[in-house]
């Protein structure tokens, strides 16, 4: 079979098609214009970063930096040592996971395998409540209730500490764990949930044997991102875990996170432009590229998920 | 338990204690006679059947009498319920929230949809293989074994490893894999994944095996390498398939159920079921003459 056009017909299907274009162009272009201001945005933060980041290092040396063990920048004899802030959100950090990934995973598990239609549609709204609350809320609600209610039975803690700041941030992030974990359970074929129970698997064999185990790398990514949630949680730690920079993995103790950190000078009197000052910037890029990794890692390990199921 | 099911392959179900009726089963040699209603000869018996998805009636009153040791063919245009009724033979269907079913499934005279039944030892009787091949991302070799280990089995792993050989061999698909036992089960080729999920079915030792379209994803070299399969499975565990390639059907079933929508209620029902023969030959019904013949949907 032979096809022929006219020239005519065929400058004419092109010249519609032209018109098109230009439609197209036009949303293609807000499209790229919303794409580069949130590009630049995040250039411009890391380069304002990184001008002050750079300036403080001209001042305190990396090593001082990296190795010390006492951070006291706003003495008259100040040390620059990270690590007592890199323990406390270490810490803060590391109970808040211990809370948030098994209650995280059990909901999203009970979630996709177990619930029945009805109970999913109350739970999800109820977690997105949980969600939903300001984190300075959890904070007061960690300083106040939880920190008192745990000197109950242990009468030393004190009334800032990074057990209740750690435990009050899990359940913060306990929904994020959720939702996270639970796209991961659904992004797993229905086929493989079907041949399972086809060969008599209960649904807990199912959730457990088939699932979880297809599902695993989307998990390891959605609890990364969860844990960089955690590292860069602010207000719960600042008003809960205490501003005393100290380096101790005793969770009963006030410490400062790097996040607290921050907050402590930037609504302090530290003049602009002292060493004092430029310490946030530091820290700020530490976190950053602290937060980076961990993200970066998740989305290696996502990219790995994909390739495995598409 | 499994254990001893697995080499005995003549061992009797002991799940609903039942009488020992299976000896003259296999008697059945008048196709037309034996062909529906009469339960003795059938492993499974649909009794009424209607199967919902919420308010929607899929199928309506279908009784089938599925014969042992031969492989029954569900045809019919899409959407007219064949892999409803397949999937409500083992009640894989209430894994779909919403879904409500009518009548009886008699599985040697015993309702299936009793409450007393537990639908986990229900589908390890009658297993199932899926329209796409569907591999756990496990090795091979532990695709096979998965069944055997959540049904509780407590062997050796000699005697596993001879499970799974005996199981792959069985699905003709041992000589292919015997050397890469531990590669992922979805590396393999797409014929040889439905040939594992296959292999995966029979090495629990179902009674009977549930096909939805199980070539339709596969080249036709690969369908014919499971159509063979089907007819040298037939001979141990009873088979239904649903397929839309009217070849098939006629290659390799015994009995062929046409399906259809009834045209008031929209709900699927069975048109005509009789002996494959009879049904590509001289069907009783224009519509399936019409549909064998390819005049129609
Ligand atoms: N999960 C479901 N929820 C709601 N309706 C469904 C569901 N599955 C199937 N149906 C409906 O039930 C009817 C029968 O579907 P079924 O899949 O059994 O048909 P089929 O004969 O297997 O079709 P095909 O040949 O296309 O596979 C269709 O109208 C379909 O839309
Ligand atoms: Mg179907």
């Amino acid at each position: 079979m032979r096809i022929s056009w006219s020239s005519s017909e065929v400058g004419l299907s092109l010249t519609r098609r032209r018109s098109q274009a230009v439609g197209e162009r036009a949303i293609r272009s807000i499209l790229v214009a919303a794409t580069a201001i949130s590009v630049i945005t995040t250039f411009a933060i890391v380069l304002s970063l990184a001008s002050d980041t750079i300036a403080f290092f001209q001042e305190v040396s990396l090593i001082e930096y990296l190795t010390g063990t006492l951070w006291t920048p706003l003495f008259s004899n100040p040390k620059f040592g990270i690590w007592p802030l890199l323990t406390a959100t270490f810490l803060t950090s590391a109970i808040a996971m211990v809370v948030a990934v098994p209650f995280g995973l059990a909901i999203s598990i009970y979630l996709s395998e177990f619930a029945s239609p009805r109970a999913r549609s109350l739970i999800k709204p109820l977690l997105e409540v949980l969600a939903g609350i300001p984190t300075v809320v959890y904070g007061y609600f960690a300083l106040t209730a939880v920190t008192p209610f745990l000197r109950g039975f242990i009468p030393d803690i004190k009334s800032f500490n990074s057990l209740s700041a750690g435990l009050v941030m899990g359940v913060m992030i306990i929904p994020i764990v959720a939702s996270l974990t639970e796209d991961a359970f659904n992004a797993v074929p229905r086929g493989l949930r079907e041949a399972a129970y086809g060969l008599g698997a209960m649904r807990y064999e199912v959730a457990l044997h088939v699932v979880f185990p297809a599902a695993l790398s989307g998990v390891a990514a959605a609890l990364l991102l969860a844990l960089s949630r955690a590292v860069g949680e602010t207000m719960i730690v600042a008003l809960a875990a205490g501003q005393n920079p100290t380096f101790t993995l005793n969770p009963l103790v006030p410490v400062s996170t790097m996040t607290a950190y921050i907050v402590q000078v930037s609504l302090g009197d530290t003049p602009y432009g002292s060493i004092g000052y430029k310490t946030i910037f530091a820290v700020g890029a530490t976190l950053f590229v602290i937060t980076f990794v961990i993200n970066f890692i998740s989305t290696i390990v996502v990219r790995r998920f994909r390739e495995r199921y598409e | 338990m499994l254990e001893a099911r697995c080499y005995e392959m003549s061992a009797m179900p002991t799940l609903f204690s039942l009488k020992k009726q299976e000896q003259d089963r296999l008697g059945a040699t008048s196709h037309q006679e034996s062909l529906i209603g009469e339960r003795a000869e059938a492993v499974l018996e649909t009794q009424q059947l209607s199967v919902f998805y919420g308010n929607f009636k899929a199928i309506q009153n279908v009784s089938l009498a599925f014969q042992r040791n031969k492989i029954t063919a569900l045809i019919g245009p899409s959407g007219c319920g064949k892999s409803t009724l397949l999937r409500a033979l083992n009640r894989m269907n209430e894994l779909i929230p919403g879904t409500r079913t009518e009548g009886a499934v008699l599985y040697h005279g015993k309702n299936l949809y009793d409450p007393d039944v537990d639908p986990v030892e229900v589908r390890r009787r009658i297993g199932m293989v899926f329209q796409k091949p569907n591999p756990f991302p496990k090795s091979i070799y532990d695709n096979i074994a998965f069944g055997l280990q959540i049904n509780g089995w407590k062997g050796s792993k000699s005697a596993m490893d001879e499970i799974v050989e005996r199981s792959l061999r069985r699905a003709a698909l041992w000589d292919e894999v015997k050397d890469k036992l531990k590669q992922l089960g979805t590396s393999l080729s797409g014929g040889q994944q439905q040939r594992l999920c296959i292999a995966r079915a029979i090495a629990i030792e179902p009674e009977v095996i549930l096909m939805d379209e199980p070539c339709s994803a596969l080249d036709p070299i690969a369908t014919l390498k499971i159509e063979e399969l089907m007819n040298e499975l037939v001979k141990q565990y009873t088979i239904i398939i649903v397929t839309h390639n009217m070849q098939q059907a006629a290659r390799v079933s015994d009995y062929t159920a046409m399906m259809m929508l009834n045209p008031e209620t929209r709900a699927g029902e069975v048109i005509e079921y009789d002996t494959t023969e009879v049904i590509f030959t001289k069907p009783k019904d224009k519509r399936t003459e019409d549909y064998v013949s390819g005049r129609f949907g």
